[in-house]
């Protein structure tokens, strides 16, 4: 769980990152989207690894889920939570949410199968390189309402998931104590707020006509 | 003061269990809970109807055998307090009090409010033990331990075995037990022979009975009634990594 979440995690911020691009001159963006297609076998061996780090997230939360419902089958007439915070009761749902996303966003971005005119957007750089327009095809696909909402949405589950797996994960390989708990619940809240205040602002400077 | 009890009442293992609901009236605010329960099994005795049976022992907070969970708090609403030792003037009049036995498939009601806590018996019996020389006793100060690993062992060791961590965690996992029992040993000299395995097999003999996986929640230790720290699991988690790499490795 932790391995595969690090994993993720380590992506997830590397991907916002290089998304933050498009608030850059068009051609920053597409030529970093050139770069990316053209690593050849190294953007094979990144997608293995993150397709393998998936399938052993979803494997390590399924199994976790089904043993740990198997260890309390009877559950408090009166339930109550003390300190578990809500973002780690919420879990499975917001990762499910998040893994519903991804197969949408791969479909559009990556395989183009919901606007398959993504797949003939060409520009020319300033310095004469012909590259796939994804400046574009992002500027496109954010000015749809639906998707831009779904975006936000799956973006903020995600933050909502990482606020309590980026401290869960220290505690998971030892690495956490009362000395360092409060200052990583914070850093986990911070690191949270700000992935999701990065993310949010694609689809919202796109729909505000800010990036076009 | 006057309470409401909604209890729940199973009359063995196999048979299904139910809240019921009884008055408690004219409850001394100096009571403990478990005196409370004391009265009010006297008046159900005096109906001719079954008490109410419940686990206790030493009724000051340091045998773990008492145990119960009180409006979804094991132990109740007071932190670092068990349910003898809980007085009934954290309470209002008229509170209504649901009151149920811990839960857990690992601990399987025995009647009542009492659960089977053997699984624990189980874990410890698999490696809570250290080797020691046989022969005369040897010299009390030959093994120099610092004051704060000292105090780390004591700490853990304050576990009094009573479960409640497995009760207030959301899946029934008993890590901070196991943590608690691995870590006392575990950072002393008396206990480093046997360390890894300790670790690997009270591991293994807590999945076997059949409690659940730790979600790095902490419900455990807010119930705790000797508030061991989640540290303790942090130490295990780090341990049983560090083990099963070595035991992957090993020369057999
Ligand atoms: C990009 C996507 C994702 C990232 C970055 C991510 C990250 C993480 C991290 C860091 C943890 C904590 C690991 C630990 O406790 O040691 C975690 C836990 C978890 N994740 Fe994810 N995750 C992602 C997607 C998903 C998806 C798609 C699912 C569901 C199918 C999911 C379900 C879970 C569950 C059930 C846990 C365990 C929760 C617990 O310990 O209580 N995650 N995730
Ligand atoms: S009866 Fe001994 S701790 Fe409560």
């Amino acid at each position: 769980m932790a391995v595969s979440g690090v994993i993720l995690l380590l992506f997830v911020i590397g991907h916002l990152v290089g998304n933050l691009q498009i608030f850059a001159h068009p051609d920053v963006i597409n030529k970093y989207a050139h770069f990316l297609q053209n690593l050849g076998p190294g953007l094979w061996a990144v997608r293995l690894i993150l397709l393998g780090a998936v399938v052993a997230h979803i494997w390590a939360a399924v199994e976790l889920t089904l043993e740990n419902r198997r260890a309390l089958p009877e559950r408090y007439e009166a339930d109550d939570t003390i300190q578990a915070s809500y973002a780690s009761r919420t879990m499975r749902i917001s990762g499910f949410i998040v893994l519903a996303f991804i197969l949408f966003h791969l479909a559009h971005f990556t395989v183009q199968i919901v606007d398959t005119e993504y797949r003939d957007l060409y520009t020319k750089t300033v310095d004469g390189m012909v590259v796939h327009d994804v400046h574009t095809m992002m500027v496109k696909g954010f000015q749809n309402l639906w998707i831009s909402g779904f975006y936000i949405i799956a973006v903020g589950l995600l933050s909502v998931h990482l606020r309590h797996g980026i401290a869960s994960m220290f505690q998971s390989i030892g690495w956490r104590n009362a000395k360092i708990a409060v200052p990583l619940d914070k850093a986990s809240i911070g690191l949270s707020i700000l992935y999701f205040a990065g993310n949010a602002a694609i689809p919202l400077a796109i729909l505000a006509g800010i990036v076009s | 003061m006057d309470l409401t009890l909604r209890v729940w009442r199973q009359k063995d293992r196999n048979s299904p269990g139910r809240l019921v609901e009884y008055d408690a009236k004219d409850i001394d605010p100096d009571m403990s809970f478990l005196e409370m329960l004391d009265v009010v099994n006297e008046r159900l005795i005096s109906r001719e109807e079954h008490p109410i049976a419940f686990d206790h022992d030493c009724r000051e907070g340091i045998c773990g055998a008492c145990s119960a969970t009180i409006n979804g708090i094991p132990h109740g609403p007071e932190r670092a307090t068990t349910v003898c030792q809980l007085h009934m003037r954290h309470f209002k009049d008229g509170d209504v009090l649901t009151i149920e036995p811990f839960r857990a498939r690992a601990f399987p009601v025995i009647r009542d409010l009492m659960v089977d806590r053997s699984a624990f018996d189980r874990i410890v019996e698999s490696g809570g033990y250290v080797s020691v020389r046989t022969g005369s006793a040897p010299e009390a100060n030959t093994l120099p331990i610092p004051k704060d690993v000292a105090e780390r062992a004591m700490d853990a060791a304050s576990c009094i075995g009573c479960g409640a961590c497995v009760a207030a965690c959301k899946n029934a996992s008993a890590m901070l037990f196991v943590a608690a029992k691995a870590s006392q040993l575990n950072g002393l000299p008396q206990g480093k022979p046997e360390k890894d395995r300790r670790v690997l097999d009270m591991v293994a003999s807590m999945d076997e009975a059949g409690f659940g996986n730790c979600t790095n929640q902490y419900e455990c230790s807010a119930v705790c009634p000797k508030s061991i720290s989640e540290d303790f699991i942090a130490q295990l988690n780090r341990e049983y990594l560090v083990a099963s790499i070595k035991q992957r490795f090993a020369r057999k």
